[in-house]
């Protein structure tokens, strides 16, 4: 364990439930922070963190497995989390396992809905923010770089992108389960992001007309309904507009819930003969889950659509397995080039990491 | 007109024809693969034919429609409910409606042949030549056809309602019309109902009137509390008071009530007339 290693750690859909995943996930502000102080912590060479609505993973060089856990201690400090219920929901990996897992996100392997592609953006970008804080180094630097070059070539030469669904088609799917036809559907969009747009252009192409955007930001809003040629809203109605709506999108990047369960049943005696559908796409999530219970309310959050999305998996196994096999004979390569890089990191007298199996089954861990 | 075939045989047919259209709909289901709307429509159609050719015969041998034992009454609502189906089923994306209305038919066409004691005595002319009652039997038993359409309806309501509730919407239930739809034609379809059947009962009061002792009070009671009980629902469903789950649940059992009060009616049928004492022993 003392040795020097990559290693991976964290939590994904995989791991821990979306109420779980809320609670680690990590805003702009506390990222900043979190960086800073891991910068200072003895023994941590290098460092990256992927995080997404669906995965908060650090990605450390160390000169030790102790230097690694105090990166993790470091976060559940922040996280409010004992170590103990952090490990409940972890993903542990190091060596090559590490390098592999790294290949899977980024190729959507690893993804909740198999073969999406934005991940691939989203990992280039905590590239370059470990880059920006000058966080990566020599080994985090080889790892992303053939990893993106792994991604593209498990995409190109596979067919592991060919038959997703996306959450948008999926949520707008449900919306017609529920009202039908959509041409007089009411949808207010809270939030002003990229998976929030997706979603409204996707209602809009099946025939949603009547599109509102809230944002906290209400130029940011008024600039999407622009585009979206839909209405805008100033945020703090949102509630109480609440009953204008048929489909309400949450997708904000909020700290708390913008939609409660008060406000919900207050919508819903002015409007009970008509349901209303919530579809919760942020992280941390938007709509109180309690509303899931009231009559006539449906409540879809990430993963739920995610699951719906991902029910063709099975007719994919095949070329989950080309591409599985096609990423470890990279990963296993690369990680025979890394292997000196770690290995200058022993103190002197200590045995190399690649002859004491740093890349074994046994060091890896999935709580 | 005549036929080769006796008016239980044709019916038999029919109930056969639900039955297939029932079995291929439920396979279908079971392997998880649409079946063709269109062949089970023109199945059903050919077993409406077949029963509307039964129903027929039956008529002319008791010499008015056949409403005469709880054989003649159970044929006559699933026909009802066929009827219904065949008109409305093509108006909204209703596979799913055309199987439960085979499941529905099949199974009414089906234990009302099983059962001989149910045909055993066939009351002829049980109107007494009077038209005007006859249709007010028709229509009330056309209504309670509108109210078995109406909880098959609120059958496909509640597991729309359940599959988008625990999330589970592939498989067969991806068949279902929309919440909102199914929610709508129940809606229609109870108004419907309690119309045809007031209708019905103001015809049927208009007659009572004049030979108050004409019918048994437990007939009137049980009609009279399947009516309150229908228009209630729908006051209470305009009202908005009563919504989705629980409207469908009681649209279930308003259905169940009405079959239970056929009971009652066809128990205290009296004679209107000395024609009608006339028995046709099968």
């Amino acid at each position: 364990m003392n040795e020097p290693g990559l290693f991976v750690f964290g939590a994904n859909h995989h791991t821990a439930p979306i109420a779980v995943r809320e609670k680690l996930s990590l805003d702009a502000e506390s990222a900043a922070a979190l960086h800073a102080e891991l910068a200072a912590l003895p023994g941590l060479r290098e460092f990256a963190l992927v995080s997404t609505c669906n995965r908060i993973e650090f990605y450390v060089v160390a000169e030790t497995g102790e230097a690694a856990a105090r990166v993790q201690a470091a976060f559940c400090a922040r996280q409010r989390f004992t170590i103990e219920d952090f490990e409940k929901f972890r993903l542990s990996l190091r060596g090559q396992h590490a390098v592999q897992h790294l290949f899977e996100v980024a190729s959507g392997l690893d993804s909740q809905m198999l073969g999406e592609t934005e991940i691939f953006g989203q990992v280039k970008e905590a590239y370059a923010a470990a880059q920006a804080r000058r966080s990566a180094g020599p080994v985090l630097n080889r790892v992303f770089q053939k990893t993106f070059q792994a991604a593209k070539l498990a995409r190109t030469h596979t067919a592991i992108t060919e038959g997703r669904v996306s959450v948008a088609n999926v949520a707008v799917e449900l919306a017609v389960n529920i009202f039908g036809a959509l041409a007089g559907t009411r949808v207010l969009l809270l939030g002003a992001g990229d998976i929030g747009e997706k979603t409204a252009r996707a209602f809009q192409g099946r025939g949603a007309t009547g599109l509102t955007v809230a944002s906290r930001r209400m130029e940011r809003a008024m600039e999407l309904a622009t585009e979206l040629g839909a209405g805008a809203l100033p945020f703090e109605q949102r509630e109480a507009k609440l009953a204008d709506f048929d489909v309400v999108v949450g997708s904000t990047s909020a700290p708390d819930l913008v939609v409660s369960h008060g406000a919900t049943i207050a919508a819903m005696k002015r409007r009970p003969d008509r349901p209303l559908f919530f579809i919760d796409l942020a992280l941390p999530r938007d709509i109180d889950p309690a509303v899931a219970g009231l009559q006539n309310v449906f409540l879809y959050n990430l993963d739920d659509l995610a699951k719906i999305a991902d029910r063709n998996r099975a007719a994919r196994e095949a070329e989950i397995a080309k591409c599985r096999a096609l990423l470890t004979e990279r990963a296993a390569a690369l990680w025979q080039q890394v292997l000196p890089q770690i290995g200058a990191m022993r103190r002197p007298g200590e045995t190399s990491p690649g002859a004491s199996g740093l890349s074994s089954p046994d060091n890896v861990s999935s709580a | 007109m005549s036929s080769a075939l006796t008016d239980r045989q044709w019916l038999w047919i029919a109930a056969e024809f639900y039955l297939v259209v029932f079995l291929v709909g439920t396979f279908a289901q079971v392997r998880g693969r649409p079946h063709s709307s269109v062949f089970n429509y023109l199945l059903m159609v050919v077993g409406y034919v077949c029963q509307l050719m039964g129903l027929y015969l039956r008529g002319r041998l008791v010499g008015g429609c056949p409403l005469g034992n709880y054989f003649e009454i159970l044929q006559f609502t699933a026909w009802s409910a066929t009827t219904l189906y065949l008109v409305i089923g093509v108006t909204f994306r209703s596979s799913m409606l055309g199987y439960f209305t085979a499941c529905l038919t099949a199974a009414l066409s089906l234990v009302s042949l099983s059962v001989p004691a149910w045909d055993a005595t066939r009351r002829t002319d049980i109107f007494g030549g009077n038209p005007w009652i006859e249709f007010h039997a028709a229509l009330a038993l056309f209504s309670y056809g509108v109210f078995a359409l109406l909880a098959l309806t609120s059958l496909m309501f509640l597991l729309r309602n359940y599959s988008l509730k625990s999330k589970r919407v592939g498989g067969w239930f991806s068949f279902l019309p929309s919440i909102l739809d199914l929610d709508h034609i129940g809606v229609r379809l109870l108004a419907a109902g309690v119309t045809i059947l007031t209708v019905s009962l103001a015809v049927g009061a208009a007659w009572w009137l004049r030979k108050t002792e004409s019918v048994d009070v437990l007939k009137i009671l049980a009609t009279i509390a399947v009516w309150a009980a229908a228009g209630t629902v729908l006051g209470l469903r305009l009202g908005r008071k009563l919504l989705a789950g629980r409207f469908a649940w009681t649209c279930l059992v308003l259905f169940a009530a009405a079959l239970l009060s056929l009971w009652a009616v066809n128990a205290s049928r009296h004679p209107s007339s000395p024609a009608a004492t006339a028995v046709v022993k099968s």
